[in-house]
């Protein structure tokens, strides 16, 4: 927790607690929640997530959820700050365990100086290191004690967060607020239950075990939008649904699965429909069915699903239909790690296809990314009527963060199949104009009815092996993403526009990224950073940037590969033949930390 | 900017069979597909639907070119996964008629996981399975009909495993009209694909298509121009008539998997053919009523209430 001298205008709101305990103010705080996938410890940082969107924080998550059915360690990372906050935060300065294994497996992560909250009724920490501030508060006890016997381990994460709320001198009213719209749904009862269980954590008095409380500064925010709260899937979801995506077609996968969910319940609202399929390879298909029939479609996945619907996607690059694929990437290959983030799927994406089948792939910085990124893949793939990938993943699908509220009267796309009578001498692939196909119900006035097709075609997609105009066709279905490379914005640098060292990112390593620039700019090092939104066709003007680098460090979690370069890395080395090129990456399955990123880029 | 003037429609013309006629079919000579096209244009011409609105789609095999010999929008797929796409065309667009051909391996081996779920799913579709009992666009294969016994390039010494029962398949599988045809019977074609059409919800014709190349003579024995014998399912009249009794009801599995027990060539016509709801009306069902919840707010609101939710 970074500090500061600002004293408090005004006394604490009434919490219980030792009246002479004056707030501590703190600009950013890492608090680490840790116990079993069960106990609900996402929904009560969920809580802490939404209520520092709603009072105008800056707020980003982190979580690990095993991959078995039910049960087994989980932890949710909340990171609220009064300014930018970039990453999960590479300590804690908080930890609250739930269990014995939590606290074993966490306490390294605590900070020196940090706070251990730990469930006296369950845990037995090593009181002997004094590294640590203790609190021991009987969480189960006091629940069961709150909800009576039949609530079991029920509870006890909104018992947490009554205590966390008293701490941080939270709203309690705000968050009650929130307790409400959440469990409102339900029985009443829920809500009672859920409130009491609050009450009691809140009026506990742990002021006379904590000899500080803390408080949020004011956020010094600007821009003068509310904030939305969401994760990375959601915020995917919503953005197709703002390029006026109608339809799409899944199976369920995770970390993808919630996107599916999102939009099989909210395409009909909007007159469309998503269906789950029977495989990935139905699900690409029917998607394609849509995007032939007029309606621009998604299909997504995670690697293993992507692989079966590469076919598919060949037939999207042959015969040019328009189609949005997500990637939602989990640590591979083959099952792998479904839980885990890794950015090892960006040559499948490149490459994952037969034949000379180039395709654009795009890849979101963060959740608020996630919207924006589904907007432009939606511009991109009816423009050039082309498959465009998006490659998000696991750690930006389930992490929540606030950010402004996008302004939806200027963003929403409304675009309905293009029906209107083709004239005489419509090319369904003309050589010298880039394919835009009359869906079926279209009047063709010269009564030629055209036929999309895998098959290598001539303009009127009549199917030919002439040599000549196989040659003429790959060219044309090249050169699109050669003229969109020449459209696509040139990122900014961050930091000094030249120096010693430019790190290059591209996906959720983003915040990371920017922190560690900003940290190893503190530490008197030359480093800048560029971050890739667009990977396939890379922007033009790269080179330029580079050159005014002596080091390039591509930063990517994926493996070096046989000949040492991870999978931008090589992508970059092989467009520019730039030996200034280098790689640094890692495999444990797990986001960046920001010292990881310095110490490694900077060894 | 100036306006897009679109360019005015002419009155429209009577539709021919040189209007719904393309390239010219690539098949071997005298292969039974040529049937099946021809009997095709036929009900193109005497159905007269709007021309725009016909969708020709297949996936891969011989009899999957279809498309480019009908002058109409199309589609010519992937191998196997022609169903998902027509379903897809089906759902997002009511008012096209969506026409599917294909043959025996692309619809009931790579394709079949995909025919059981279209039929499960009831999406409203008319799909001709051209079943030749070969792969004929690969050069003589065993196909998953192969009778055991044929001799292909894969098995030599003839084919070992149990064939598909394609009739059975769909029955088993949902599928809401199963009629089984044959190529050298014409009039029995029309009528079959023709109550296809008529049909609403997915409905499958599987017809007999001889392979004059790799499986010449497949089909005789359904033929009387060959010394076979084609039989037709009598279907039942409701008359009260004793002879009615001994009829085939077409709402029946029981009865119309008794019939697709018959040893080969077996029986031609209407198998199986009941009412259930398609997909396509139960999701237009769901839309709407999502829809009367909003009051039919505009899409822009709709999504605005969502954010300020997660506010």
């Amino acid at each position: 927790m970074s500090s500061s001298q600002v004293l408090p205008e005004s006394a604490p709101p009434a919490a219980a607690g030792r009246a002479d305990l004056r707030p501590e103010h703190i600009r950013d705080a890492v608090i680490r929640l840790a116990g079993n996938s069960q106990d609900g410890i996402q929904t009560a940082g969920a809580f802490l997530a939404r209520l520092a969107g709603r009072s105008a924080q800056d707020v980003m998550t982190y979580m690990t959820i095993p991959s078995t059915i039910s049960g087994g360690p989980s932890i949710f990372q909340v990171r609220i700050g009064s300014g930018e906050v970039l990453s999960a935060g590479d300590e804690a300065d908080f930890l609250v365990a739930f269990y014995q294994h939590s606290y074993d497996d966490h306490i390294d992560f605590l900070r020196e100086g940090g706070v251990l909250l730990y469930d006296s009724d369950h845990v037995q920490p090593n009181l002997d290191d004094k590294r640590f501030v203790y609190v021991g508060v009987p969480i189960t006890g006091l629940t069961v004690e709150a909800l009576g016997g039949t609530a079991k381990d029920k509870g006890k994460n909104i018992f947490v967060l009554g205590l966390l709320a008293n701490i941080f001198h939270l709203n309690a009213e705000k968050l009650k607020e929130l307790i409400r719209e959440r469990f409102g749904g339900k029985d009443q009862s829920v809500v009672n239950t859920a409130l009491t269980a609050f009450q009691a954590g809140y009026a506990y008095p742990v002021g006379n075990v904590l000899t500080t409380l803390y408080e949020f500064e004011p956020s010094p925010r600007a821009s003068g939008r509310a904030q939305v709260t969401m994760d990375g899937n959601q915020a995917l979801a919503y953005g197709l649904i703002a390029a006026g995506v109608r339809y799409g077609a899944g199976y369920p996968i995770t970390p993808w699965s919630s996107i599916m969910e999102i939009l099989r319940s909210e395409f009909p609202k909007y007159g469309g429909l998503f269906v789950q399929a029977e495989d990935e390879l139905a699900s690409v298909s029917l998607a394609l069915g849509f995007s032939y029939s007029g309606w621009l479609a998604v299909t997504g996945s995670a690697g293993p699903g992507i692989s079966l619907k590469a076919e598919a996607i060949g037939w999207a690059s042959m015969a040019e239909i328009p189609l949005i694929i997500v990637n939602v990437q989990r640590g591979g290959p083959s099952t792998g790690l479904p839980t885990n983030v890794e950015q090892s799927d960006l040559h499948q994406a490149v490459f994952g296809g037969h034949g000379d089948s180039p395709r654009v792939v795009l890849a979101p910085a963060t959740v608020e990314d996630c919207f924006y990124i589904a907007l432009e893949a939606a511009r991109i793939a009816r423009k050039y009527s082309t498959p465009v990938f998006i490659l998000s993943d696991s750690s930006l699908a389930t992490r929540i963060e606030a950010f402004d509220e996008p302004d939806l009267s200027e963003l929403m796309q409304d675009p309905k199949p293009n029906l209107s009578p083709r004239p005489a001498g419509t090319k369904p692939y003309p050589l010298d104009a880039i394919t835009q196909h009359a869906p079926p119900g279209t009047r063709m006035l010269d009564s030629k009815y055209p036929v999309v097709t895998g098959l290598e075609h001539d303009e009127m997609g009549h199917p030919t092996a002439s040599p000549r105009m196989h040659a003429a066709m790959t060219a044309k279905r090249r050169t699109k993403y050669q003229r969109l490379a020449g459209e696509l914005p040139l990122p900014q640098v961050h930091g000094d526009p030249s120096g010693e060292t430019l790190m290059v990112g591209w996906g959720s390593t983003f915040g990371p990224i920017l922190e560690a620039v900003t940290r190893a700019r503190e530490q008197g090092e030359s480093v800048s950073s560029i971050h890739l939104r667009h990977l396939h066709p890379l922007p033009d003007g790269l080179e330029p940037v580079f050159e005014r680098f002596r080091r390039i460090v591509v930063v990517e979690m994926n493996d070096h590969g046989l000949y040492g370069y991870g999978q931008l890395a090589a992508l970059l080395r092989a467009r520019f033949c730039n030996p200034k090129i280098e790689s640094f990456t890692k495999t444990d399955g797990l986001t960046f930390r920001v010292r990881e990123i310095v110490e490694g880029v900077l060894k | 900017m100036n306006p897009v003037v679109p360019p005015v429609a002419p009155e429209r013309e009577k539709l021919t069979k040189k209007a719904v006629t393309a390239d010219h079919p690539t098949w071997c000579p005298a292969c039974g597909d040529f049937a099946v096209l021809a009997a095709f244009y036929k009900i193109l011409e005497k159905r007269q639907l709007p021309h725009e609105n016909i969708v020709t789609l297949a996936g891969i095999g011989c009899s999957s070119r279809f498309p480019y010999f009908v002058n109409s929008h199309g589609a010519h797929f992937i191998h196997g996964r022609s169903v998902p796409l027509a379903s897809a065309i089906s759902l997002a667009r009511p008012e096209l008629h969506v026409f599917l051909f294909g043959g025996d391996g692309d619809g009931l081996s790579i394709g079949g996981n995909h025919l059981d779920h279209g039929a499960r799913k009831n999406i409203r579709m008319t799909y001709v399975i051209m079943d030749n009992f070969v792969y004929g666009l690969t050069k003589k294969q065993t196909s998953p009909t192969s009778p055991i016994g044929y001799k292909s390039k894969t098995d030599p010494t003839g084919a070992i495993d149990q064939p598909v029962n394609p009739i059975k398949k769909l029955i088993a599988a949902g599928a809401t009209f199963v009629a089984r045809t044959h190529a050298a019977q014409v009039n029995h074609m029309i009528q079959m694909i023709e109550r296809a059409m008529d049909h609403d919800g997915f409905s499958v014709i599987e017809c007999l298509s001889e392979c004059i190349e790799f499986f010449p003579g497949a089909f005789d024995a359904g033929n009387p121009r060959k010394g076979g014998e084609f039989k037709t399912i009598e279907e039942k009249k409701w008359d009260n008539t004793p002879e009615d009794e001994e009829r085939h009801d077409v709402t029946d599995e029981i009865a119309a998997y008794r019939l697709a027990n018959l040893a080969f060539p077996g029986v031609f016509g209407v198998f199986y053919e009941i009412d259930r709801p398609t997909k396509n009306a139960l999701e237009q069902k769901w839309i709407e009523s999502s829809r009367a919840k909003l009051n039919g707010a505009p899409d822009l609101e709709i999504l605005q209430t969502t954010f300020n939710r997660m506010k």
